[in-house]
């Protein structure tokens, strides 16, 4: 059974979200409950069309539920404006994305910069944000350049950077290794393991089951519902992360 | 309070960004936005040429006005629309110099008053040399006060010279030269028709704007106003100065009552005589330019309209080109009033570029103006027309730029982000 941590991050009850194409309905989620807490660690799995990728727009607050209510932090986003949303997803969701969707004309730190400037930061807060958390993941010798300039793990990595730099409740990724090689592959998860150490919430979609393997829990989709949600028994909590810290620092 | 302070901090970030992000957008598509500008760049070039001329052309009207000065008023015969005198000839309404005899006692804002009389030209000699087709203008006394013509050498006329028919002269530079007078001519004695005139002065030549009159072979020479009756029967008229500037319009009524009277005009009966002041020609020249100015600003308003649909259509390309990007910014938080003022900058910036090019344009245009005709010599491009140049080009960027930037404001992140 799945252990679930002191604070809850995510509350969905029994959502749904119907599409309507010309007379049909298609129920993308037909009943989701979920709860995810503070710190894990999950990955989002199942076929195409099996509602994973809605699920993950309803997580990310790029899309509404049709019913059922969502909980995000503790606030109930079922009812809040367009710009309140907006607001959401730059203060506590942070997005990964399969192509990187990076803007080819601005540099490395412009484009972490970016969520910044559509939140309350000063000029000189945001500079400094977007160089420590280039530094986070890697890349602080590379802030001036293009992405035309970067490596696909690179890109990744600024991508990561720029989800980052809000400091999200959610770090959501879709699909996050599809464009890259198995070693860069490698690195990027290694990447995501570091930050889940860290103490970062992360949900991740994907179809391999080797990246599904870094997560610590396993939820199954079909058909618009959860079908499973297993533990994988990995354990790298902040507990675990701070006796390592603790080890290392003796040693 | 913190919140008071950092909202239109907030919106000033979002500005900055915006312009930064189109100009490099207008710099990474050069050749595009060029092209998308150019009917914004011909509207604000012509705007500003076509004001900058007016400009020039009036302030070569008010030069001229200026030496007449502008509390002056014309006297001359007219013949009027309706009435008996309609189809009068000019012989029977011409002014006699009796006509204004005691003018000045009966209209008290009148403060100066010269009759003037022309007998056509004549040939001016000196000893071998003679100037033809020279305009014999005779004046009174007072004329040189009325009028801003400085006499450069010599002396002014006076009251004796007109009572006692001295045969004296003012001569302008130009015949100076031409007759080969001595630089110092004041005494010399000229012959114009079978009369002697001494040159008692050099008298200022008159600036050079004179429509439909070539005004390089125009010679003038002044002699008293009784004079001129020894060469001939003189058509006359006559210049006043009111007292101060706002007289004017009370002085030219009391000289029309004062001249029907002396004319023996009855009191149904229209005017034969005109009195004009420099006031109403001035009136009458600003409404000719705020007509020309109204024409040319509805063809400029085409044209920006013309500009307008070009910057709509690259505005809309823009968007469709950029879906995905707009889908990323909102999926990281960007409102939909983010969106909506980032193309709208876009589409005001993309103007006012290409306002500032018309601008240059515009300048070239104005140069080559001044260069071509003398009388506008003082053209020039005012500040306010350089102000209303950006202002319509950002209106034009504002109203076109709109649609497209609700486009974008719109789409939803979701489909945007899948936008191949």
């Amino acid at each position: 059974m799945i252990q679930i941590a002191e604070k809850l991050i995510i509350q969905l009850d029994a959502v749904t979200r119907v599409y309507k194409v010309g007379v049909e309905h298609i129920h993308a989620l037909d009943g989701v409950d979920l709860r995810i807490g503070e710190n894990e660690y999950v990955a989002i799995m199942g076929p195409s069309g099996s509602g994973k990728s809605t699920l993950m727009n309803c997580l990310g607050c790029l899309d509404r539920a049709t019913s059922g209510s969502y909980e995000l932090d503790g606030q109930d986003t079922t009812k809040l404006s367009d710009a309140a949303l907006a607001h959401v997803r730059n203060e506590r969701i942070g997005f990964v994305f399969q192509s990187f969707e990076l803007l080819g004309k601005l540099s490395a730190l412009k484009n972490v910069e970016m969520p910044l400037i559509y939140s309350r930061n000063g000029w000189w807060a945001r500079r400094k944000r977007a160089k420590d958390v280039l530094q986070r993941v890697g890349l602080a010798g590379r802030i001036k350049h293009r992405p035309n300039q970067l490596s696909g793990g690179e890109k990744q990595r600024v991508a990561i950077a720029r989800a980052l730099v809000c400091n999200p409740s959610i770090l959501l990724a879709d699909e996050p290794t599809g464009n890259l090689d198995s070693k860069t592959s490698e690195e990027i998860l290694e990447l995501f393991d570091q930050l889940h150490r860290e103490g970062q919430t992360i949900i991740l979609v994907t179809h391999e089951e080797h990246v599904a393997n870094h997560a610590e829990r396993i939820i199954k989709m079909k058909d618009g519902k959860i079908c499973s949600d297993v533990s994988t028994g990995r354990t790298a909590r902040k507990e675990a992360s701070a006796e390592n810290r603790s080890t290392e620092e003796t040693t | 309070m913190r919140a008071l302070i950092n909202a239109p901090l907030a919106f000033l970030r979002l500005f900055y960004q915006s312009v930064y992000l189109a100009l490099s957008q207008i710099w990474a598509n050069k050749m595009r936005s060029f092209l998308t500008t150019i009917g914004i760049v011909i509207g604000v070039a012509s705007v500003t040429a076509v004001i900058a001329a007016l400009t020039g052309l009036k302030a070569q009207v008010l030069t001229q006005f200026e030496t007449i000065g502008t509390n002056t008023i014309f006297v001359g015969p007219r013949r009027p629309k309706t009435g008996p005198m309609r189809h009068a000839s000019w012989w029977t309404i011409r002014f006699l110099p009796e006509h204004f005899d005691g003018i000045l006692e009966n209209c008290p804002s009148v403060g100066l008053f010269s009759r003037l009389g022309s007998v056509g030209s004549h040939t001016a000699r000196f000893g071998e040399n003679s100037v033809e087709n020279v305009n014999i203008t005779g004046i009174e006394a007072a004329y040189h006060e009325i009028q801003n013509r400085p006499v450069i050498l010599g002396r002014e006329f006076s009251v004796i010279d007109n009572m006692q028919k001295n045969q004296v002269c003012l001569i302008d530079p130009k015949l100076q030269t031409e007759l080969r007078l001595d630089r110092d001519c004041i005494g010399q004695a000229i012959r114009i028709g079978h009369q002697t005139f001494v040159i008692a002065g050099v008298i200022e030549r008159r600036p050079e704007l004179n429509f439909g009159q070539d005004a390089e072979d125009y010679y003038e020479v002044f002699i008293p106003f009784r004079t001129l009756y020894k060469l001939g029967e003189p058509g006359i008229w006559a210049f006043a100065a009111s007292k101060s500037t706002e007289m004017t319009e009370e002085a030219q009524a009391e000289m029309k009552f004062f001249l029907r009277r002396t004319r023996g005009i009855r009191p149904n009966e229209p005017d034969t005589f005109r009195i004009d002041s420099v006031k109403s020609f001035l009136t009458s020249f600003n409404e000719v330019a705020l007509m020309v100015t109204l024409v040319a600003g509805g063809v400029v308003g085409i044209s920006l309209l013309v500009g307008g649909v070009g910057i709509m259509n690259i505005m809309l390309v823009s968007v469709s080109e950029r879906t995905r990007e707009i889908g990323l910014r909102k999926a990281v938080g960007a409102k939909n009033s983010a969106i909506l003022t980032q193309f709208l900058i876009e589409a005001v910036v993309l103007c006012f570029f290409g306002g500032l090019v018309g601008l240059g344009l515009g300048q070239c245009l104005t140069l080559i103006i001044s260069g071509i005709n003398p009388v506008l010599e003082k053209t020039y491009i005012p500040v306010w027309a350089v102000g209303l140049a950006f202002g319509f080009a950002g209106s034009v960027g504002i109203f076109f730029g709109l649609f497209p930037a609700v486009k974008a404001a719109r789409l939803d992140p979701i489909e945007a982000l899948r936008h191949e």
